[in-house]
């Protein structure tokens, strides 16, 4: 897949809000979670098997990333209702948010290179001011670790 | 920001070892016995310790127990296992029988292998053993593990293949590594040669 090439939106930058699909009948937005921590991880696609790679092991994590009150919200260009055959399937306990109208909106809003159908793994940790203050994009085929995630939360939350 | 992701738990006593001491390369293995490529990578790495004895094993346990019902049963079996000095054997039966993973053929495992059935039940529910497995889950996710299985080859984290020729070729660089490593050092102490001014 040939992705246009982007610039993460770097540390310090405001992360820009959104309210995505993350259920039939429900949205999600990151004024929902002004109160917390966010880690917003977007991903390739539902069931690529690198993203379950990833995914997974986030999925084990979240007891961490929740005891330091941080939510974990993931996004792909998938319709809501692969996410719901994706998240049942292996048992996920986070939003899986549907960045699918218009296609990869929000991910080319973060600076996370797109195409038309799939974006660019890639993760940012946003503080209770709506403020990015980390990011990362692994290569390509590399999936992105959560203990990484974990250490951006803690200097937030122990700093 | 780090860029190469490495093991920030140093291979100590507590560890399970696999293979000669002194070798020059050690790969630590997050792994969870469920998974079919943990499992693939276990025959390959067993391949590998046949033909290429200059490497050591060391397992560490990084069970995902929201996808699989029977990983954290199976890592306390092999610490339970552990406690009676058969970590090994159990880590290749099960490995060897994945499908069968529940309680009744952790069991059955134990009795194979001759352990003392009874203990083998009590460590398997003991506090010391869920501990251990907690504590490599939790080395595992502050050194970069990104899914299983994840190895670290000299304490960097290997993205290549899981398949026997890349890491046959990743352990091979490895030794070359450590060698002129060594030998720089040798230089140093034998002509007092050092980049370092003083």
């Amino acid at each position: 897949m040939s992705l246009k090439p982007r610039t993460l939106l770097p540390a310090g930058s405001q992360a820009p809000n959104f309210s995505l699909r993350d259920g039939p009948d429900s949205y999600a937005s990151l004024s929902d979670y002004a109160d917390s921590v966010v880690v917003l991880l977007f991903y390739t696609a539902d069931f690529h098997p690198v993203c379950i790679r990833q995914l997974v092991v986030f999925n084990e994590a979240l007891p961490e990333f929740h005891r330091l009150g941080a939510q974990v919200l993931g996004v792909s260009q998938d319709a809501i209702w692969s996410h719901i055959a994706f998240s049942n399937h292996f048992n996920m306990h986070f939003p899986l948010l549907s960045d699918y109208h218009p296609r990869g909106k929000v991910a080319s809003a973060y600076g996370v290179p797109v195409t038309d159908g799939e974006s660019a793994r890639a993760a940012f940790v946003i503080d209770t001011n709506q403020r990015i203050a980390w990011n990362h994009m692994p290569p390509p085929d590399i999936a992105l670790d959560a203990g990484s995630a974990l250490e951006a939360v803690e200097r937030i939350v122990f700093k | 920001m780090k860029t190469v992701a490495r093991l920030v738990a140093p291979v100590d006593s507590r560890d399970h070892i696999r293979g000669p001491k002194d070798a020059p390369v050690t790969i630590v293995e997050y792994g969870d016995f469920e998974c079919a490529y943990s499992g693939q990578a276990h025959y390959a790495l067993q391949r590998l310790s046949t033909d290429m004895p200059m490497f050591r094993l060391v397992y560490r346990h990084f069970p995902l127990t929201q996808i699989r019902p029977n990983a954290l049963a199976a890592a306390l079996a092999a610490e339970a296992a552990a406690a009676q000095g058969a970590f090994w054997e159990m880590h290749d039966l099960l490995f060897e029988h994945q499908d069968s993973l529940e309680p009744e053929s952790l069991i059955a495992y134990a009795q194979v292998l001759g352990l003392d059935v009874e203990q083998f039940i009590v460590d398997l529910t003991s506090d010391a053993s869920a501990a251990n497995v907690r504590e490599d889950f939790v080395s595992g996710l502050r050194s970069g593990v990104n899914g299983t299985p994840t190895f670290y080859i000299n304490s960097e984290r290997y993205d290549g293949s899981d398949e026997y020729d890349a890491l046959k070729a990743a352990i091979e660089e490895a030794a070359k590594s450590r060698t002129r490593n060594v030998t720089k050092a040798k230089n140093i102490i034998t002509r007092g040669e050092s980049g370092a001014q003083f």
